[in-house]
């Protein structure tokens, strides 16, 4: 009993994990038919978020709140891959809707130049950049109609961008003067430690459990939660699933597509952010950290459907317990006495690489009976 | 994409050949032995560009798994050098066999100490391997971004296996190439890499002309047919499948042969071939080249990789943003790649952007036909 509880934990934590990531892979791939290979490096960038909140939180001012630095910084990373991702949008794959394996070669352009950029740039002055960018994004959005409506626009706006920048350089350079870690560029891989209160372990029903590992849970649980209730409830949910069933319709009936898009993306990208910070509770974080994830996220889309958010959970809650039945051969402690040929197969993929392997081959032998995954879209629209 | 090819005068094509195989024959001498490799290496790998030019240029498939075929074709060079200069090592098995206490040659590598068995399974093990996924997925009218998705998959599935098996390839460190014997002569030698080079040069061109006559003629047709609207091709009663999972099996075998060549010429072959950046880089060679033009995807290859080895030489950390930039440059501004580019309107049109030739004032259906004739 209870090692079928540690394993269900375990499998749930590694799918929790899983899900976290796909989640916004799910919404950008299925309600806009968008392959994002650059997925994985916002999730980097979430995670770097993280840790320069982290670095940031420790300076004498902050310090006294230094405790709840993992909850400002879900936030931020939300905002940071959030602005990157609309930012990819309005420049990059705006000009390839309808065409995706053109999106997936420009995407992973992207994702190169971001890794590279993580790596030569200082992040303190990533840090500005991306500050600039949110206020020029944002800023001509919070003028009043008055303004917004003049000829004269255009000049504001581009005042605004001015500003952002004036802005981006200021606070770049006071957080590298003032933060050395962040002053210098490395392509080292950099720990985010957790707040007190999240380190050791919490015991339920005699099992003990990690606390990151629930922390990680409780994002995704969250994130999960707020992603179906803004889907289904909010205004502009509902403009963005009338899209995806029918942009020309909903283009007619006056629903600004370019605006949902936009907003789509955003909270996609923004998704990835919030795995990037779960992401850096795992382990340490590098250039390379969204690599790792981005093959899995994509099986876990696949495999629940493209366009069902129930299909991403059920899809990534099995992956996660099939990789940690498999990987760590769990399978020979429940079941001690099995034959010897079968335990020795067990034994044959009891690594995680090998389960890695063990996992793909199974999806893939799934996809030849179920080739549109668990939950596959119906009607007319299947064959595009 | 523009069919109409400008056509060249017989002395041309005559005189041309005979400078190419002019520079190949005295490359050895011209070049120091630094370049030559590499450039013999850019070569073998514009074998797997041709590959993947068949599929995606002109039947539409994108893979981004190629890396498992030209890894394939590698380990079965690089295993049967291991193998045929191990008779100084105990049990006359490679030696890193020893290291992790392996005392007989595992049973599937048993018939590669026969040469003749090597020759053919460099190309028919990555072209079968090729089919039966191919098969496997187009079966079940899995395409476009799901194809992609599932071969990048594959590419995960065997790079994990090739890296976690040192009792059988010798896991993460590969196989190594450059001291082993071929015909009583060191791999790694001097003039055993100027003969690499040659047979490279000499496998590109037959390469080429396979490859040319594979997209010829109603097989080819079918191919472009597949590609532009695959519905219909089977509405008319061809089944894409099998020109599918033929055309994939070929670029799988082309992707074998160029894996053997690089292998001997760059000394190792190891997991790092299936790695996904570098399948994935496989298809930015045919998009700058030119998608759809089989010169493109040769010419691509070798400048990409040239212009790679350059730039990594001055300025390490820019490659991956001059890389990164080429993807979005040319799917957003050059679709149809340098030599399509150039074979297409795009010299005249920029010509005309700053007003140099005439705009073409007929109906566009006309313009086609019109297009090496004069303005009118």
């Amino acid at each position: 009993m209870e090692l079928l509880l540690d394993s269900l934990f375990n499998g749930v934590a590694i799918g929790s994990v899983l899900l976290v990531a796909a989640l916004g892979l799910a919404i950008v791939f299925g309600l806009m038919g968008v392959i994002n290979l650059a997925h994985g490096e916002l999730m980097m960038l979430g995670a770097y978020t993280t840790y320069v909140t982290q670095l940031i939180f420790k300076l004498p001012l902050l310090k006294p709140f230094y405790n709840s630095y993992i909850i400002v910084s879900i936030f931020l990373a939300f905002i940071v891959s959030g602005v990157v991702g609309i930012l990819l949008e309005k420049t990059i794959i705006r000009k390839l809707y309808g065409s995706p394996l053109e999106t997936l070669l420009a995407t992973w352009g992207v994702s190169l130049i971001l890794q590279q950029f993580v790596r030569s740039v200082p992040l303190a002055y990533g840090t500005g950049l991306v500050i600039s960018l949110i206020i020029g994004l944002f800023l001509p959005a919070t003028f009043p109609s008055k303004i917004k409506e003049s000829i004269n626009f255009k000049y504001f706006k581009f005042s605004s961008w001015i500003l952002a920048a004036l802005t981006g350089v200021l606070t770049g350079s006071i957080i590298s003067s003032s933060v050395s870690k962040l002053s210098r560029a490395s392509a080292r891989n950099v720990d985010v430690t957790a707040p007190s209160w999240m380190r050791g372990q919490v015991e339920i029903i005699g099992t003990a459990f990690p606390k990151t590992r629930l922390m990680i849970i409780v994002i995704t649980l969250i994130s999960v939660i707020a992603i179906t209730l803004f889907l289904n409830q909010s205004a502009w949910g509902m403009r963005i699933r009338a899209v995806t069933q029918n942009r020309q319709m909903s283009d007619c009936l006056g629903i600004s597509t370019e605006k949902v898009d936009i907003i789509t993306f955003g909270i996609g990208s923004g998704l990835a952010g919030v795995a990037g910070v779960a992401v850096s509770l795992l382990g340490s974080v590098g250039p390379n950290v969204g690599g790792n994830y981005i093959v899995g996220c994509f099986m876990v889309v696949v495999l629940g459907g493209v366009g069902n958010l129930l299909g991403t959970v059920l899809a990534s809650f099995g992956i996660g317990i099939m990789t940690d039945l498999i990987g760590a051969g769990r399978l020979l402690s429940i079941w001690p006495d099995m034959p010897t040929p079968l335990s020795n197969t067990i034994n044959f993929f009891a690594t995680t690489s090998m389960a890695r392997v063990m996992i793909f081959a199974l999806i893939v032998i799934f996809l030849q009976f179920k080739p549109t995954g668990l939950f596959p879209q119906k009607g007319r629209m299947v064959e595009n | 994409m523009s069919l109409s090819k400008i056509k060249f005068d017989k002395k041309i094509v005559l005189s041309f050949w005979i400078i190419l195989i002019a520079l190949i024959i005295a490359a050895p001498t011209l070049l120091p032995v630094f370049r030559l490799n590499l450039l013999g290496r850019y070569l073998s790998l514009s074998i797997v560009a041709l590959g993947v030019d068949l599929i995606w240029g002109y039947t539409g498939l994108l893979s981004l798994g190629q890396g498992i075929f030209f890894a394939l074709g590698g380990y079965c060079a690089a295993m049967y050098l291991q193998i045929t200069s191990s008779s100084e090592f105990p049990n006359n098995i490679p030696e890193f066999f020893a290291l992790y206490g392996v005392e007989k040659l595992p049973f599937f590598w048993e018939p590669f100490r026969s040469p003749v068995f090597t020759f053919f399974a460099i190309w028919i093990i990555p072209a079968l391997v090729a089919g039966l996924i191919g098969f496997l997925v187009f079966r079940n009218r899995i395409k476009g971004v799901y194809f992609s998705i599932l071969t990048q998959a594959s590419l995960l599935v065997f790079f994990n296996f090739f890296n976690g098996q040192q009792k059988l390839i010798n896991g993460t460190n590969g196989l190594k190439t450059d001291v082993t014997q071929l015909f009583g002569q060191m791999v790694g030698s001097e003039s055993m890499q100027r003969i690499f080079f040659w047979i490279t040069a000499i496998l590109v061109i037959a390469a080429w002309f396979f490859a040319k006559w594979v997209v010829k003629g109603r097989f080819g047709n079918i191919l472009i047919g597949i590609r532009d609207d695959e519905p219909r091709v089977r509405f008319t009663g061809y089944n894409p499948v099998i020109f599918k999972t033929i055309i994939f099996s070929i670029a799988g075998g082309l992707a074998g042969i160029s894996g053997a060549l690089y292998t001997v010429q760059s000394g190792i072959v190891s997991p790092q071939f299936m790695t996904v950046p570098f399948s994935i880089e496989m298809v930015i060679w045919v998009a700058v080249g030119g998608r759809g033009t089989l010169l493109g995807a040769i010419l691509g290859a070798v400048f990409i990789n040239y212009a790679k080895s350059l730039v990594s030489e001055a300025l390490p950390a820019s490659w991956m943003f001059i890389q990164g930039g080429l993807f979005i440059l040319v799917v957003t501004a050059l679709p149809e790649g340098v030599l399509g580019w150039i074979q297409g309107d795009g010299p005249r049109n920029l010509l005309q952007r700053f007003g140099l030739k005439r705009k073409i004032e007929t109906y566009p259906s006309l313009e086609v036909n019109n297009k090496e004739g004069d303005n009118e």
